[in-house]
């Protein structure tokens, strides 16, 4: 009998179809796998003609700045290959592809878990795919800037967790530093391998009114996302195999080579041939789909707590032939849960003895210990003065003006302008501990204020910023939605950047908000060879 | 290896090789109940209550259902998603191994098995069960057999391979019993059943070989001549049907001396001594030998053989390596 795709297929369709009758509503919702109703819309109503009105007058920039459009001149210069190329499709070729993208994606379990259910719902992460392309002269800039940036905040991790300069010199008011929560006081004085505390940051980017590129965040302890961006790329390579051919895009897939090659580097002294592993929470943390596909590229074990073993301050992992050494740990749980006798007793994701283990220097991980602090959104507001004192430059990318509800003016200003701004949590993640003051109910502003006055040094605010848009396929036609960009940076023996990242478009008419898990979708990113 | 990826390989590979034999199992027998539609519904509950009470989950049955007819058995075995051994909760048990070790399985593997598990939980899986049943048994055993493929043809024949194997044949060997004894309340407890067989039996006892899939092969050897002593012996001596109990317990045998590297005749763990011992008796044994000693009882020594093999195969490699390192972690404690 004929096998998928044609099988799957099938199947894929019966699904959707069936999500749609209310008799069956409850099909759907009992099933182990959700699937993003939005997402199926989008591949199952019939695109007609869309392609060619991308660029005519039923496509609104709407005032924001569009990435692909520009008033009045039209297509952008580094887009002009691509909107060519793409018109040259029929509209049944487009949405075959479509099709066969989303269901290749679901076959394959590209998934994310959705904690706040029993037992761990997975969606699939909904993909457009209309790629948000970045010409070489830009991208130079934004590598420069964030190369910039990490070696600005490894020197700072570790001035702080020795001599603590920064602090001495006022440049940063010590209370900031000394009461944040990721600040690890077991750490100070202890040496980590080569002096480099983030090995792999994500730091998200964003794009004002103006098309300027500034940084909303850094994510230096487990940023997660690049396994979408790899998975993205072969998607769209099959897809549209003569485009890349033609445009020239950079490739991403080195990154997983680029990253063993890192942690291979940073292997404790001594060790010729250094074994490493992946250490993942388990099957049912949100990006454990990430974790096995990096393990996978990189041909290395993906390991769980309770595969490791520490003895006499080594680590050893339980294989069928008895218990063998490990070296290096790329680690995709937090500090916290590292290790029960040392941090949270409670954990049971994390293995006994392994702080011992990495403060004897037998295991080295990625990222170290105590990064979390560089996260810290009142340390975000800080990262100009860091970059200042210890690279002497001016940064290469702006943040977003930030107020600080600890500093009395700042606070005064917020507190006056809730509704206008954007208040954030310092050590949230993942759109989680945010008021969107705009859009805010009145209940949910007062309930704010409470908080940050109830705990000013946990909050930052910011004014709202309107991110750019890209043009993206929504319910059968196009419409700009907005966007970001977290690219990814190892920092092993020099830094390296992957040319691109992780594009995510708020799929939501009008929503700023990107994250995956609060209805985010994402984009194949392209960095041109040359600028057009 | 981890220890761990082995046991989800091994039970990746032990709940595909299970779904297969209950998609078949149910198949069969649903198809011969159609057969059976003069002789009312007594004869529906004699002959589905064997097979509830094959898989082992009698008592569950009976928690669910009030009586036992063609529609709560098959759904019992098929869809419950409470019953732990329904078609559904197997193929998704698999899954759920498999995700746990998708580093370690190929992408060909694990699309498969994902696919299989979505089509399950998908309302057509429902709608082709209710009106062509056989199909969407068909599908389940298809995708067994093309999982099989897969791993012979996609995965490094060495140790991960090797526990799939190893699990694959363990499960073969105790769902063939376990079919072979869905009729054994027709035979006498001990000695060669000598009453000839009614047309239900005859019919029955071939349902018997297509559950697993062993008609074509049993005709090419003994004809459409169908009786108890020859189709036991067919499914438990026969050296070359691949699902044969002898068969599977010289391929278990031989992956799990795979595992080790130890020579045949010999033994470097318990599963190997067990397993070795097994195939030795069961080769040195004639179907008259399984009749004198009784039939049911014969297969449930053997079938708890088997577990016993599960038992120590799970001790030598995946229980042995956290116990050990646990210890020494003890001693060491104390000793600061």
């Amino acid at each position: 009998m004929p096998r998928p795709p044609l099988t799957a297929f099938a199947t894929v369709q019966a699904i959707t179809l069936r999500a749609f009758s209310p008799k069956n509503k409850h099909l759907l919702i009992t099933s182990g796998v959700q699937i993003s109703q939005d997402f199926y819309l989008q591949s199952f109503v019939s695109i007609a003609s869309l392609r060619s009105k991308v660029l005519t007058s039923n496509y609104q920039c709407d005032g924001f700045f569009d990435e692909m459009l520009s008033i009045p001149e039209g297509v952008r210069s580094h887009y002009r290959q691509f909107v060519e190329s793409f018109n040259q499709l029929s509209d049944l070729e487009f949405d075959q592809k479509r099709r066969g993208i989303d269901v290749e994606f679901l076959r394959q379990g590209v998934t994310f878990n959705v904690y706040g259910n029993s037992e761990g719902t997975e969606r699939i992460f909904p993909f457009d795919l209309i790629p948000r392309i970045i010409p070489a002269g830009e991208w130079e800039t934004i590598e420069a800037g964030l190369i910039q940036r990490i070696t600005a905040l490894n020197l700072f991790l570790h001035d702080i967790y020795h001599e603590q300069r920064i602090l001495k010199e006022k440049v940063i008011p010590s209370y900031f530093v000394l009461s944040a929560r990721h600040f690890r006081r077991e750490f100070v004085n202890f040496p980590v391998p080569n002096d480099v505390y983030i090995h792999i940051c994500g730091t998200d980017l964003i794009r004002d009114g103006n098309g300027k590129y500034l940084v909303l965040e850094d994510n230096g302890r487990c940023p997660s996302g690049v396994s979408y961006v790899l998975e993205n790329r072969r998607g769209m390579k099959r897809a549209f195999p003569r485009m890349f051919e033609k445009i020239g895009v950079r490739p991403v897939d080195t990154y997983p080579s680029e990253l063993l090659k890192m942690l291979r580097f940073i292997g404790p002294q001594g060790v010729g041939d250094p074994t490493v592993v992946l250490l993942t929470p388990g099957a049912y943390n949100s990006a454990y789909f990430e974790h096995t596909y990096l393990a996978r590229q990189m041909g290395i074990q993906i390991v769980e707590g309770r595969d490791l073993v520490v003895l006499d301050s080594r680590v050893y992992m339980r294989t069928t032939k008895g218990l063998q050494p490990v070296h290096v740990i790329y680690r995709r749980i937090d500090d916290d849960f590292l290790d029960p006798t040392v941090f949270r007793p409670d954990s049971v994701l994390g293995v006994p003895g392994l702080i011992n283990a990495y403060r004897s220097g037998n295991v080295s991980l990625a990222n170290s210990i105590g990064t979390g602090i560089a996260d810290d959104k009142v340390m975000y507001y800080f990262v100009p003065r860091i970059i200042k004192f210890y690279l002497g430059q001016d940064p290469i990318l702006d943040n977003v003006p930030t107020y600080l509800a600890s500093e009395e003016a700042d606070r005064k200003y917020i507190m006056e302008n809730l509704g206008q701004l954007v208040v954030k949590a310092a050590n949230e993640s993942g759109g989680y501990g945010m008021l969107m003051g705009p859009s805010a109910s009145k209940e949910e502003i007062e309930e704010f204020r409470k908080r940050i006055e109830a705990d000013p040094r946990n909050y930052i605010a910011q004014p709202v910023i309107s991110l750019s848009r890209h043009p993206t396929s929504c319910d059968g036609k196009f419409e700009g939605r907005h966007i970001d960009l977290r690219p990814f940076i190892l920092y092993g023996e020099k830094p390296y950047v992957m040319p691109g990242g992780l594009t995510r478009v708020a799929l939501k008419k009008g929503s700023l908000i990107v994250n995956s898990s609060q209805g985010g979708g994402s984009k194949d990113t392209w960095v041109l060879y040359g600028n057009e | 290896m981890l220890s761990r990826v082995a046991n989800s390989l091994y039970w990746m590979s032990r709940y595909i090789e299970r779904a297969e034999n209950l998609a078949r199992i149910m198949d069969v027998n649903m198809q011969l109940m159609l057969d059976f539609r003069e002789a009312g519904s007594n004869r529906s509950d004699a002959h589905w209550l064997p097979i509830i009470q094959a898989t082992g989950d009698e008592t569950l049955f009976g928690e669910f259902y009030g009586e036992v007819n063609s529609y709560t058995a098959q759904e019992f075995l098929t869809f419950r998603a409470d019953n732990p051994n329904s078609l559904t909760s197997v193929i998704a048990q698999a899954r759920e191994n498999a995700r746990m070790v998708r580093d370690q399985i190929t992408v060909e593997i694990w699309e498969e098995i994902n696919r299989l598990y979505l089509f399950l939980r998908s309302s057509r899986a429902r709608e082709m069960w209710d009106s062509n049943a056989p199909e969407f048994y068909q599908e389940i055993k298809l995708g067994s057999l093309y999982l099989q493929g897969l791993s012979d043809a996609t995965i490094p024949h060495t140790e991960g391979w090797l526990f799939m194997q190893s699990a694959k044949y363990l499960e073969r060997a105790d769902k063939t019993t376990r079919i072979l004894d869905i009729r054994h309340t027709s035979l006498p407890a001990k000695g060669r059943p000598e009453k000839p067989l009614d047309p239900h039996e005859s019919l029955e006892w071939a349902a018997v070989l297509r559950a697993c899939s062993a008609w074509d092969a049993y005709r090419q050897i003994h004809g459409a001549d169908i009786g108890p002593v020859r189709v036991s012996n067919f499914l438990i001596l026969s050296k070359d049907f691949p699902r044969s109990v002898i068969f599977c317990l010289a391929a278990l045998d031989s992956a799990l001396r795979n595992i080790s590297g130890v020579q045949p005749g010999r033994f470097s763990n318990d599963a190997e001594k067990h397993s070795g011992r097994l195939l030795a008796e069961v080769q040195f044994s004639s179907v008259d030998d399984i009749f004198n000693h009784g039939f049911h009882d014969y297969i449930d020594l053997i079938q708890q053989r088997f577990n016993q093999i599960g038992e120590a195969l799970f001790d030598a490699y995946i229980f042995k390596p956290f116990n050990e390192g646990e210890e020494t972690l003890q001693q060491q404690q104390q000793q600061q």
